[in-house]
């Protein structure tokens, strides 16, 4: 088990380097421009380049520019950008981190909910037009942008029906801190959380109950009504719990898409200032650095994540804890 | 449970009559008999006709070019002449708003900041956005095909460097990976020897999304070739001496191939989304181009005042999408049920 451990946490190494390096390489690498020019982003003057080349080494080999941009994003962290002069990547990203987790933790609790509980339903309520409903419905659900999802909620909740009982409270866009505003911070969070679930409760149910139904044909199940438990029981008891297995690993992988992807669009929706909405002002102003820091760490973060994911799972799984 | 009592009966005359029916043909037969799958495939067909009559739409019916802002227009709605840019009235009453959809064959669903006709954009946009995503899914499936039948079929060094190739760029996040190539490349274009493409051409999304599901396609694609050469008709082909390019191209393409069938729809869908959320960021089509993606994010700062502009590229989506993924559904239940795309 031990082993298996350190194997695990080897491979993550291996996918950190390759990922630095590989984002090194489409950033400073690409044939065609100047790697100084574009990271001075767009009308920098030629000063500027001639002095972001020397302090980034750009007039040396590459492997010298891999460590001196990956010393300055991860030891001294003082990479600053060149479009809003002297702001400082790490800190603005550490900084929004908390919005971005807020909203992708809350969603996290809703989908899995939801999607057990579409999953289930469906199951057991095989090929009546409930399934049929549900199905349909966690179909759209997978087929939307999530972003357009968002602005309909917005057109809604902002716009046609705020000023009715439903949505009169719902809050202007932002972000409320936990700490300062707790209800404030749930009521901004609560659509964009079903927002960016709708897409995942379609999928985690769609696939809960592919698994439930095949579950619903092994032996161990009709053992067990056989037996005569309550139906109920060998729902939750038996067939619930090895559907529930593929889960983990999913939901490990979904959550770094989330925080690397999903998340950013519901962001920029809903007015949410976290590293996905910093991400796109650094798109729209072409901000090099920033986008660097923040996939950089994004991307860090989901390896990380995964990596702990599979921990969990040699502890608690026995099949894997044996090898 | 159906589909297998019903490739019972729709097949058990066959045994006598058609002995060579393969299982493209019974699932032709399962498939031509599902009225969801029928209903998708026509909803799709009519997608992609209608954004093809797209230069006929804009010439005969709404009679505007779609890519040049029209500002200063005036068109007829029941007789009399307004302006497609009407002066608000809300507020203090600065500014102008575009005109609502007229439901007349001008302005069908309105005008969006530019004075452009929104239904004609729709149009053209739906070109570019099933183009892109077409092109995509044939990239995509190419390479997955190429690396995963290689890294599966010839195992040892090349298995273990695409491998863990494939590990990299799964553990990327589909969209820090888009956006890091997009931002590159759509800046300032890329050179490439004597090939040069410009940053706005639909050559970039093209190719970044078709890129970056690769290892999503690669990695069942492995595991299946892997799986096909322990089975027993490969071993024993191997035992009878015939040559490895020959057991690849007649035992295990043909076994594969089912399994890239069913990506086709379901891949087109998801790159449909991915295009338009990059096109939203800016970062896809670029302007003056038109595709879904850049008509919702033309909508946007209308959403309250137009949600038209917004909703309908949208909805457009969610109905091109929907019929692939149910299309998609289907093939797999048909030809290839073992499939699973994450």
């Amino acid at each position: 088990m031990f082993f298996a451990i350190l194997q695990r946490l080897g491979q993550m190494l291996f996918v950190m380097f390759g990922i630095s390096a590989l984002v090194f390489l489409i950033f400073f690498a690409t044939p065609g421009s100047d790697p100084a020019a574009r990271l001075a982003g767009r009308n920098a003057s030629q000063e500027t380049v001639e002095a972001i080349r020397k302090e980034f080494g750009f007039d040396r080999p590459l492997p010298v520019q891999y460590v001196v941009m990956m010393k300055r994003l991860f030891v001294t962290q003082d990479l600053t950008s060149f479009v809003n002069r002297g702001y400082r990547i790490v800190p603005a990203v550490v900084a929004a981190a908390p919005v971005t987790i807020s909203l992708v933790a809350g969603a996290a609790i809703l989908w899995i909910v939801g999607g057990i509980f579409v999953g289930v339903i469906a199951a057991l309520t095989r090929d009546t037009l409930i399934d049929r409903g549900l199905m349909a419905l966690a179909l759209i659900g997978v087929s939307m942008p999530v972003y357009w999802l968002g602005e309909v909620m917005n057109l809604i909740s902002q716009s046609r029906f705020h000023d009715t009982w439903m949505f009169s409270w719902v809050p202007a866009l932002g972000y409320k801190p936990l700490m300062e505003d707790p209800v404030g911070w749930f009521k901004t969070l609560v659509i964009p959380w079903f927002t960016l679930a709708a897409l995942y409760i379609g999928i985690y149910g769609r696939v809960l109950r592919a698994n439930l139904v095949e579950a619903y044909q092994e032996d161990f199940i009709r053992t067990a009504r056989a037996k005569g438990l309550s139906p109920a029981r060998v729902m939750v008891r038996h067939a619930l719990r090895t559907s529930l297995i593929p889960f983990v690993t999913m939901f490990g992988l979904d959550f770094g898409v989330l925080v690397g992807g999903a998340a950013l669009l519901t962001e920029v929706v809903f007015g949410l200032n976290g590293v996905g909405r910093l991400t796109y002002q650094a798109l729209l102003n072409l901000d090099l650095p920033m986008i660097l820091g923040t996939v950089m760490y994004a991307s860090f973060f989901v390896v990380v994540a995964n990596a702990l994911v599979d921990v969990v799972y040699v502890l608690i799984d026995p099949r894997v804890r044996g090898n | 449970m159906t589909d297998i009592t019903e490739a019972i009966r729709v097949h058990a005359p066959a045994v006598s009559s058609r002995p060579s029916s393969g299982p493209w043909r019974r699932a032709w037969h399962i498939l031509k008999r599902d009225r969801a799958t029928l209903l998708a495939a026509a909803v799709f067909v009519l997608i992609i006709l209608s954004t093809l009559a797209a230069p006929l739409y804009a010439r005969y019916v709404s009679g505007t070019d779609p890519f040049r802002s029209n500002l200063s227009a005036r068109i007829m709605v029941d007789g009399k002449r307004v302006k497609v840019m009407q002066a608000s009235t809300e507020g203090l009453g600065l500014g102008v708003t575009p005109i609502g959809p007229t439901w007349g064959p001008q302005y069908l669903l309105g005008a969006d900041t530019q004075g452009r006709d929104v239904a004609a954009r729709l149009l053209y946009g739906g070109r570019n956005s099933l183009l892109i995503a077409a092109s995509a899914t044939v990239i995509c499936l190419c390479l997955a095909a190429l690396v995963g039948i290689s890294a599966g079929f010839f195992g040892g060094w090349v298995d273990k460097i695409l491998s863990r190739i494939l590990d990299i760029l799964w553990a990327f996040p589909v969209y820090l990976l888009a956006i890091s190539l997009s931002i590159v490349l759509i800046s300032q274009g890329i050179v490439i020897g004597p090939i040069e493409i410009g940053s706005d051409s639909l050559l970039l999304p093209i190719f970044i999304i078709g890129i970056i599901y690769v290892p999503y396609v690669a990695r069942p694609l492995r595991g299946r070739v892997l799986s096909l050469k322990q089975s027993e008709f490969v071993l024993a082909a191997r035992g009878l001496g015939i040559p490895a390019w020959r057991i690849l191209l007649h035992d295990i393409l043909p076994n594969v191939s089912t399994m890239l069938i069913v990506f086709v729809p379901l891949m087109m869908g998801l790159n449909i989304i991915t295009e338009s959320s990059l096109s939203f960021l800016s970062i896809g089509v670029q302007a003056p181009d038109a595709s879904w993606g850049t008509i919702i994010q033309d909508g946007q700062t209308l959403l309250y005042t137009r949600p038209v502009v917004a909703l309908a590229p949208g909805i457009a989506i969610v109905l091109t999408v929907l019929s692939l993924n149910v299309l998609g559904d289907s093939l797999r239940d048909a030809l290839d049920p073992r499939t699973k795309l994450v």
